[in-house]
């Protein structure tokens, strides 16, 4: 038994120090091997990082699943200009609290991860951009960093190897929109924390209107390992379309919640019952959110034939997102989970978009009032319809995050809305 | 040509030029795609949403405003789906609007209102309790109805890109979104911040000078020259039971864009002055009597007739149009030549709009300074356009003033002329000693150009009916040039110009119709004293 629960299921490649506070000292940190990775990459030259990553098959771990190394190739060659890589260690979907851990326990894995990629795209200067609530974690980053700086694996001639990198950790201000790539750009160039309109993207027109990548901290720490053994090395875990490995943040009714980090392509229902010793106090399985509260519900049906990879999750009607596994047993008041949902989503919208403006608070409301026993079946009918207004149609993704639990809790849980709304009963009241 | 693409519009083929948005593109077939937070003159965030249109091929609906057109793109703008997000997108300003157009003040030129009538629901769904942010003084001339906002951003995207001093913003975020001053500051002190009221599309920002003031739906709209300075901005004069109720900005993109300035804005209550000379007064020994025009016109000829080779002096107003000013100068010339004279106010300092080059209140405070100098008129007096009619006032011969309201100079005024002719709209002291009081109209009134400073001759027409007997003066000083030399007669204001542009080789070339709605650029460079 270590770091809360650990499992013998789990391929421990990122999260391998969780649990150790020797490992975010820089010098157990290189007694173990740090660093070798970049000193690798300074030999290796930038295009062939980006060919190593792109053999490897890392895809995005901040929720869209891109595939990494692709994207460091729209970066332009010789622009002329100033190249930014950005860290979104904004971490703030609800149900996820992997790159928390990652910065928490292995700090200098990702600034050694953030260094190889912005080598890769022929950035000089790394921007972590770190969630404000992370205060401890802010903390450590920053010392991590200091340490760094002052062993020379930051700054001008990076380990002899003539390369300059500067790395500049901006703490935010707690706002769910500034992990949005753009939102985030805009916040650490000092403006709203609002997205922009895509086009230009960010390889053309990013931070500070320059050239940028934005990477999140799990696929700049796999970055690390995969420079280290290579890109076949990575590709013998997980599936031919999902490859690597994947931190699982399972919160919710089961009996050790926790990150486990698995192969991808996990059968989800194994890792409820397996790996995080199945469910509270033996209660059934009524609903499952795989990558955080913005991809749609899955129910017990859906859960046993899901396998945790991008392609899995779509199959069955959803999407691994950041995998970020919130199981509900079914003691689980539906309705309230999702108007506490979309609560938070009406609150942290940034207010641009009028679907996503005027929608996140509307629909909120109308789920207050059922959840009150005073709506109508016609309600459901004004949701299913008014969400689907503000999917796909605003600058972002805030406003699809809406619609997803509603409309899929409605289609897969319509009873206990009807319940409600007929006879005033609602689950778990007693 | 090759910086120009084709595509299909709502099954209409048009080119237009590399670079233009699908929804400026869709106004040269017609279609004007509902908008919100797109305005030509400011940046596009592409945020109210309510301009999507179908692109085939394209996975998502794209914003009109800022997605350029490509070869061969086929675009629907009357599509189920984007009219269906129209809907949508209406339906949701719907749930948090009041919805009290019968107490708000842009009913009836409310793009809310004309959207909604158009494409919205014909039944709202919304049953929840409205969110209340109540109102505000934004100071200056704004008021701020919070719970009518659309949250487009235009307001402050004037304030932060057009005028260039960020006194507006958004604070909070979501649903929670409200414009909003900093501090106690406000818009206070700001010369062009009244635009704001202009373009905001519904009736969260209104002017405290109109407000209640009178129905959009009351209001004449009439094409006009602001006569502030010699910038010579676009204004509609919006009339009402014969007064002027406001001015707005007329779009001209080689003058003033969309915009004016507040000075401007707010000076019209001239225009509406009621104490106005109504009809023309012959003097009689000590008082004067009112005379029809007929008699008036004929008795002020047999006086100059009388008056054996008189010489003439004139004072003129560079706020009177091309027509008057030529009219002024025939009349002269008709009695045998003399010196024409005026006075204009100027401002220490410019004011300049930042954010749209060209445009500023001038220096130069009066509409028609260059057509004044075209005539050969010459400027005298102080910078507050008084003194500088010392050789008038007690000039012997004949005294002719037209528009100038003389208000600096006393009762002797003219005294000593043996014919002393007033055209004006107002009498005052130095009117006492006229011969012949003429009401003449005001440019409110009348029709007629002015040339601005960079020499663009701009029409404008009469808004308001004029007092009792009052005439435009270019038909008066015509009938009596004309009587006196023996020539053709102006008929009408284009008639006048066009004698003008005959006689006076700066306009030649020039037709009335060539102005227009937009302006002719004369001949001649100008360059304005101090400029």
């Amino acid at each position: 038994m270590a770091y809360p629960y650990v499992s013998d299921h789990e391929v421990q490649i990122v999260s391998k120090h969780f649990g150790d506070p020797q490992q975010r000292r820089v010098d157990t940190y290189v007694e173990r091997g740090g660093y070798q990775a970049l000193k690798k990459a300074f030999d290796m030259g930038p295009e062939q990082v980006i060919d190593m990553v792109k053999s490897s098959g890392l895809r995005g771990r901040g929720g869209a699943g891109f595939p990494t190394g692709v994207k460091w190739s729209f970066m332009p060659k010789e622009s002329g200009k100033p190249h930014y890589l950005l860290c979104n260690a904004d971490e703030s979907e609800p149900g996820t609290f992997k790159d928390r851990e990652l910065i928490r326990w292995d700090p200098h894995q990702l600034i050694e991860g953030c260094l190889i990629g912005a080598y890769a795209i022929g950035a000089q200067h790394v921007y972590i951009y770190c969630r404000g609530e992370f205060f401890e974690v802010n903390q450590i980053l920053a010392r991590a960093v200091e340490d760094a700086y002052a062993k020379g694996y930051i700054g001008k001639d990076i380990m002899g190897s003539g390369n300059d990198l500067e790395l500049t950790v901006h703490q935010g201000a707690g706002a769910y929109i500034c992990g949005e790539e753009t939102g985030l750009m805009n916040s650490l160039e000092g403006r709203r924390g609002q997205p922009r309109v895509k086009p230009p993207f960010p390889a053309a027109v990013g931070a500070f209107g320059m050239p940028s990548t934005i990477n999140n901290v799990e696929t700049l720490c796999a970055v690390t390992h995969i420079v280290d053994n290579g890109g076949e090395w990575y590709r013998q875990y997980g599936t031919e379309k999902s490859p690597g490995t994947k931190l699982f943040c399972v919160s919710g009714h089961v009996n050790k919640p926790g990150n486990y980090e698995l192969p991808l392509g996990f059968p989800l229902s194994q890792m409820i019952e397996e790996v995080c010793g199945g469910m509270r106090d033996g209660n059934a399985l009524k609903a499952v959110i795989p990558g955080g509260s913005s991809v749609p519900i899955i129910n017990a049906e859906e859960v046993a034939r899901c396998n945790l990879d991008y392609e899995g999750c779509v199959e069955v009607g959803t999407m691994l997102g950041c995998a970020s596994v919130i199981v509900m047993d079914e003691t689980t008041d539906i309705v309230k989970a999702v108007r506490r949902m979309v609560d938070f989503y009406a609150h942290e919208s940034c207010g641009q978009c009028t679907p996503c403006r005027e929608g996140s608070a509307w629909t909120a409301k109308i789920l207050r009032r059922i959840e009150d026993g005073r709506g109508t079946e016609e309600d459901l009918d004004t949701l299913m319809q008014m969400t689907q207004q503000m999917v796909g149609t605003t600058i972002c993704v805030l406003s699809d995050s809406v619609a997803a639990p509603v409309q899929s809790s409605i289609e897969k849980f319509r009873d206990e809305y009807l319940a409600l709304i007929r006879r005033g009963e609602r689950v778990g009241a007693a | 040509m090759a910086d120009m693409v084709t595509l299909t519009i709502d099954g209409h083929e048009v080119s237009v030029p590399k670079g233009t948005t699908i929804l400026e593109a869709a106004k040269t077939v017609g279609t004007e795609v509902p908008h919100y937070c797109y305005h030509p003159g400011m940046s596009s965030p592409a945020m109210c949403r309510l301009c999507l249109v179908e692109v085939e091929g394209a996975p998502k609906p794209m914003p009109g405003c800022v997605t350029t057109v490509m070869e061969g793109q086929v675009v629907n703008t009357q599509s189920d789906q984007a009219k269906s997000n129209r809907q949508g997108v209406l339906e949701f300003y719907l749930v948090n609007h009041p919805l009290d157009c019968p107490i708000c003040d842009m009913s009836g030129e409310c793009n809310l209102q004309d959207y909604v009538h158009a494409e919205g629901r014909e039944q709202g769904r919304g049953r929840e309790p409205k969110r209340v942010f109540g109102r505000d003084d934004f100071g200056g001339d704004v008021l701020f109805y919070g719970d009518r906002c659309v949250m487009c951003t235009r307001c402050v995207r004037f304030m932060s890109e057009v005028e260039q001093d960020h006194r507006l913003t958004v604070v909070e975020r979501g649903n929670r979104s409200v414009i909003d001053t900093f501090f106690d500051e406000g818009l206070d002190g700001t010369d062009w911040h009244e635009n704001i009221v202009d373009i905001c599309p519904v009736g969260a920002l209104v002017s405290k000078d109109f407000l209640h003031k009178a129905r959009a739906w009351d209001l004449t709209h009439t094409p006009s020259i602001c006569t502030s300075c010699s910038q010579g901005c676009n204004i509609d004069l919006h009339t009402r039971d014969n007064l002027v109720q406001r001015i707005k900005p007329r779009e001209n993109l080689d003058v003033n864009g969309w915009w004016i300035c507040d000075h401007g804005r707010h000076n019209y209550e001239w225009m509406n002055r009621g104490d106005r000379i109504e009809a023309p007064l012959a003097r009689d020994g000590s008082s004067s009597r009112a005379v029809g025009w007929k008699d008036a016109l004929r008795g002020l000829l047999d006086r100059a007739a009388s008056l054996d080779a008189a010489s003439v002096k004139a004072v003129a107003s560079p706020q009177s149009s091309n027509e008057d000013l030529a009219g002024l100068k025939a009349l002269v010339d008709a009695l045998g030549g003399g010196d024409i004279v005026y006075r204009s106010a100027r401002a220490e300092d410019e004011v300049p709009l930042k954010g749209f080059p060209g445009l500023a209140r001038r220096h130069d405070l009066a509409a028609n300074t260059t057509g004044a100098n075209l005539l050969g008129m010459a400027r005298v007096g102080a910078d507050d356009a008084s003194g500088g009619l010392e050789g008038v006032a007690d000039h012997g011969g004949i005294v002719i003033v037209l528009g100038d309201g003389l208000d600096d100079q006393p009762e002797s005024f003219g005294g000593k002329a043996g014919l002393y002719i007033y055209l004006g709209t107002h009498e005052s002291a130095a009117t006492t000693a006229a011969d012949y009081v003429l009401p003449v109209g005001t440019h409110a009134e009348s029709e007629g150009t002015f040339t601005n400073r960079e020499g663009r001759v701009q029409r404008f027409e009469p808004a308001l009916e004029p007092p009792g007997m009052a005439r435009p003066a270019w038909l008066i000083l015509g009938a009596l040039a004309g009587e006196q030399s023996g020539g053709s007669v102006a008929r009408s204001a284009g008639e006048a110009f066009a004698s003008l542009a005959g006689s006076n080789p700066a306009f030649s070339g020039i037709s009335y119709d060539d102005v227009g709605s937009r302006g002719a650029v004369i001949n001649e460079s100008v360059s304005l004293t101090g400029d």
